[in-house]
């Protein structure tokens, strides 16, 4: 699906910042609140690199929590399923929390949870050159 | 040989929001609203836009339709006599799943954006990947139908969340069906509780009023 979309985009980033040197790590952050799947990620990144200077190179994902900001009392939370929100479906705990679990307010600002971020490359430099 | 570290902090869908804020330039130019409209297909997106499109008065509506393949949606909607485009993504890997910016950008030249005063942007009937692509709109609405099952909410919690507007469609079947729509409403609010909801028919017309009012004021709220 679009994780071919997701990871040609990663892999220009890549590219552009490596500025014609071999790239052997890529470190991306991916919130949980983005739906692109990881595996996926990895499986199309390897497709996409081939004949690149990014061939080879190892897809570094670092997940990140979910953490929302009520505008109205400034409770912070993950909105993330969690056993403290209750409610079961089908035997499992399926239910996530959008509206502040405080003072029940909508509209709460994502703080973490949306990133999508080529963090940072490595790259391998010729000996004798800086 | 050694090893260095670069540091690049740049989002990977950059390129993407760039073209997106192209999109919307030339937008705030012509002083057109633009609304990005999706759902799982069948959904009855074409068929909710023919029943208000058909009442839009003085508004001067155009669509950009997108399709893997066909025209047949962008058929029906010019015999609306509104201006439409169809894009067809079939282009490349059997077809993308979604619009983007850029895709949108290449439709631009073939409407003509000083005689529209709001752009219904109809997307690939997909619940996934078209919320992950900004295309420059104004506002993003879904149509949700009563035969899809009360979970979607939970199961495609980014769709959901990313849109000002859910509309929940065909509920002229409710009696035919075991469908709790309390409970959708529920799970639209546990995952979007500043999501405007409307419930309509497309067939039959009911509630589909207040969509329309919600569409054609996004259009004049900026003119």
């Amino acid at each position: 699906m679009h994780e071919l979309s997701v990871s040609s985009a990663i892999v220009d980033t890549a590219l552009k910042h490596a500025a014609g040197r071999p790239v052997t790590v890529v470190d991306l952050r991916l919130g949980k609140l983005r739906q692109v799947v990881p595996s996926s990620l990895t499986f199309y990144f390897e497709i996409v690199s081939r004949d690149t200077l990014c061939e080879g190179a190892r897809l570094e994902v670092e997940f990140v929590d979910a953490l929302m900001a009520c505008r109205e009392c400034g409770h912070e939370w993950d909105p993330e399923p969690k056993p403290e929100h209750g409610e079961l479906v089908g035997g499992e705990l399926l239910l996530p929390q959008f509206r502040c679990p405080q003072c029940e307010t909508a509209g709460a600002e994502v703080l973490k949870g949306n990133e999508l971020m080529v963090e940072s490359i490595e790259v391998n430099e010729e000996a004798g050159v800086t | 040989m050694h090893r260095t570290k670069i540091k690049v902090a740049e989002d990977a869908l950059d390129a993407n929001t760039t073209i997106a804020h192209s999109n919307r330039d030339d937008f705030d130019r012509e002083h057109v609203s633009v609304v990005n409209l999706m759902s799982a297909p069948g959904a009855g997106k074409t068929t909710l836009l023919e029943r208000v499109l058909a009442e839009r008065g003085e508004t001067r509506v155009g669509v950009l339709e997108g399709d893997v393949q066909g025209s047949l949606d962008a058929d029906r909607l010019s015999a609306l006599h509104v201006p439409v485009v169809q894009l067809n993504t079939d282009g490349g890997f059997g077809g993308e799943c979604h619009l983007d910016a850029n895709m949108v950008r290449s439709a631009l030249p073939d409407l003509n954006l000083s005689e529209i005063d709001l752009l219904v942007i109809e997307n690939v009937g997909n619940l996934v990947c078209p919320a992950e692509f900004r295309v420059g709109e104004d506002a993003k609405a879904m149509v949700c139908s009563v035969t899809e099952g009360e979970d979607k909410p939970l199961k495609y919690p980014l769709m959901f969340r990313t849109c000002d507007v859910v509309v929940v469609n065909k509920i002229d079947l409710l009696p035919h069906l075991d469908f709790d729509l309390e409970l959708l409403l529920h799970n639209i609010d546990r995952v979007n509780p500043e999501a405007q909801v409307m419930r309509t028919s497309a067939r039959t017309g009911e509630g589909t009023e207040e969509f329309k009012d919600w569409l054609l004021g996004v259009g004049k709220a900026l003119v």
